[in-house]
């Protein structure tokens, strides 16, 4: 048995928690993703290994969160319904906590028509909510979802998943985040924030209902080098925005990549302010190089 | 009702080389009904095939004959003096009718011409659309009468994922976002907050998932 | 006017336009060619596919489709009901081995007979130019050789 969770440690310490996203490749070589481990070891609490995002094959999430932590750098493996029945979900949870992760995050996962495999059989025999469920349930009752206990030792997780505060229809947004951490969610990271207006109208509803108290909020943020990445995002990713002012000051910006820090660091100033935000999430998109400037200016300082 | 749509002519005639006397049998429920193997689409597809054969020189001989209910043994069982004279037979009944004329006459080639697509129904006049995927364990009490395993790309029970957007699916932004759908109807019928409810994971072995399913109604068996 | 083979073209023709136009041209004392037979019908929207396929299989050389003018349909949209089946059924033809050219959809109204005269010889004379239909009769086809 394995596991543990610091990133749970720092949260519960109420420090500000920093988290961001690394892709596991897309072939057997794990050098690249060695380097990035490397790169933001001393900036992050933990980092997210995606679970072939965007339904496109990668390295597994759990296997490249095996690399990560054998470099020194907490893990948060991903698992998303889209692949796996209940069978296949329960048993790589098993592996996963087997192997020293102790973080999880619970995705229902991107359809696979984005993918490169558009022409693949999905699963979704649960979605996230029901796999949140699931996990919990494991840990907490020691019980398989088939209700059948777990006699040869049950994982503990910390147990996050996923909110689009973006996403429509913007009421449902906050009762389907309560659903989730009534399933037994932790932590909560969402969907790159661009739109800080929109999220504090989320913060707010998310704190009538109190659930604030009941789990820990990181916000994502996704620093963007170019005016076309930043179309890319507005145009192509389902379920985001990014607001006219932000397009145009990348747009006028001589050195894109530089704005395009700025405008991450405002956001995550911006960010902190808000009440109940726990920490960030930083998805910065084939552009790992930059968190630990971002970190370290935000002054959210090296890691503690 | 059963949606189906033509396959291709090319198909069709390519799965009928070497065939000779070719018994069409149109169906008069489901496919008749969305225009795709009724009476009409059987002649239709019998004169083409004929054309095709004169100006090719091979010699198919081609004979409708409908059937009220392919799915049903009464009715494929008037077919028998026809089948006889038959090599092979082209059904324009789903895949259920294919099956139970293959199954009644199993010296004979029978042969799809349909590919079946889903049970849904008519939406406008044109257009036919999916609404039940035949699970099995039907939820529809729960979700305001709109089923979000059919008709939700991810077939999510709590709730829509993170890709709608302005009441539109991700994956076709022709598509509603059928979670939409239901937030809206629930709100409408002020049961929104129903919708909280966790919904469990879906016991899948009532759908296809368990095998060949069967349905047994002892009053209406013959003793 | 180019060869003369023994041509057979069936027009079916609504009697709310272009039958009325085939009969204005006929008091016209307009002369159009006469390998085309008139078949009069309420609405082209009635015309089914396997009609017109039939004739195709009977050895017929041309078909054409005449019906009433955009938004002068008497039954609304039977005529776009039909064009939309025209262009459908060229596509079959072309995968049947047929020429698509050898069906044709015209609207007109009944005031033009001196333009359905026109449009009678335009189309005969593409027909002759195609040649005779490739599914003769005489290609019958048997079934299985005994």
């Amino acid at each position: 048995m394995s596991g543990g969770s610091r990133l749970r440690q720092v949260l519960e310490s109420g420090a500000f928690a920093v988290t961001c996203e690394i892709g596991p490749p897309k072939g057997a070589l794990v050098n690249t993703l060695r380097e990035k481990a490397r790169l933001v070891r001393d900036y992050v609490h933990a980092a997210n290994v995606t679970d072939c995002q965007t339904a496109v094959v990668h390295l597994s999430s759990i296997a490249a969160a095996v690399h990560l932590q054998s470099e020194g750098v907490e893990a948060v493996a991903q698992m998303t319904c889209r692949d796996r029945n209940r069978i296949a979900i329960q048993s790589d949870l098993l592996g996963a906590y087997s192997l020293g992760i102790g973080n999880l995050l619970c995705l229902t996962g991107d359809h696979q028509r984005f993918g490169n495999h558009p022409q693949a059989k999905n699963v979704f025999d649960l979605d996230s909510i029901q796999l949140v469920d699931m996990v919990r349930g494991m840990q907490d009752e020691g019980l398989f979802q088939c209700g059948e206990p777990i006699r040869a030792g049950a994982p503990q997780f910390f147990l996050g998943a996923v909110a689009n505060p973006f996403a429509d229809p913007f009421e449902f947004r906050v009762l389907r985040l309560e659903k989730k951490v009534n399933a037994g969610a932790r932590f909560i990271q969402t969907q790159s924030v661009f739109d800080l207006e929109r999220f504090r109208r989320f913060m707010e509803m998310v704190r009538a209902r109190g659930l604030h108290h009941r789990c820990y909020i990181l916000p994502g943020v996704s620093p963007v080098r170019s005016i076309r990445a930043v179309e890319y995002i507005r145009d192509r990713v389902p379920g985001l925005t990014i607001p006219d002012q932000i397009v145009e000051r990348m747009r006028a910006a001589t050195d894109p990549a530089r704005e395009g820090v700025e405008i991450a660091l405002e956001l995550i100033a911006g960010l902190r302010e808000i009440e109940g935000v726990a920490g960030v999430h930083i998805m910065a998109i084939a552009w790992e190089q930059v968190i630990p400037e971002l970190v370290q200016r935000a002054g959210l300082g090296s890691k503690l | 009702m059963i949606v189906a749509e033509q396959k291709s002519f090319k198909e069709i005639v390519e799965y009928l080389r070497g065939k000779y006397d070719l018994l069409i049998v149109p169906c008069m429920s489901c496919t008749a009904v969305c225009f795709a193997g009724g009476v009409q689409q059987g002649e239709e597809l019998a004169s083409a095939l004929r054309i095709h054969c004169k100006m090719h020189g091979d010699g198919l001989n081609c004979t409708v004959r409908p059937v009220t209910r392919q799915c049903d043994p009464e009715f494929i069982e008037e077919l028998t003096g026809e089948v006889a004279q038959a090599d092979s037979i082209l059904s324009l009944a789903c895949g259920v009718g294919v099956q139970f004329l293959a199954e009644r006459y199993p010296d004979k080639a029978v042969i799809p011409a349909l590919n079946t697509s889903f049970a849904g129904g008519k939406t406008a006049p044109g257009i036919w659309e999916e609404r039940c995927s035949l699970c099995g364990n039907c939820v529809l009490h729960v979700t305001g009468g709109i089923c979000p395993i059919t008709r939700c790309a991810k077939g999510l029970l709590n709730g829509p994922c993170g890709g709608s957007e302005q009441g539109r699916c991700e994956i076709d932004p022709n598509l509603p976002c059928a979670w939409q759908l239901i937030i809206n109807r629930m709100n409408g019928l002020g049961r929104l907050e129903e919708l909280l409810a966790f919904q469990c994971p879906k016991d899948w072995s009532t759908g296809n998932a368990g095998g060949l399913r069967r349905l047994v109604r002892e009053d209406l068996r013959l003793k | 006017m180019a060869k003369q083979y023994p041509l057979k073209i069936i027009a079916f023709t609504c009697y709310n336009c272009a039958y009325a136009a085939a009969d204005l041209a006929g008091s016209m004392r307009l002369s159009y060619h006469p390998a085309v037979s008139i078949v009069g019908i309420p609405c082209t929207g009635a015309v089914e596919p396997a009609v017109i396929l039939n004739a195709f299989e009977q050895g017929i050389d041309g078909v054409f489709v005449a019906g009433c003018l955009d938004g002068e349909c008497h039954y609304k949209t039977g005529n776009l009901h039909a064009r939309e089946r025209v262009r459908q059924l060229r596509g079959d033809l072309e995968r049947i081995g047929l020429e698509p050219e050898r069906l044709e959809m015209f609207q007109l109204s009944a005031a033009m007979g001196s333009r359905f005269a026109e449009l009678v010889n335009e189309f005969v004379e593409r027909i002759y130019t195609l040649g005779p239909s490739p599914v003769r009769p005489g290609l019958d086809c048997g079934g299985r050789k005994k």
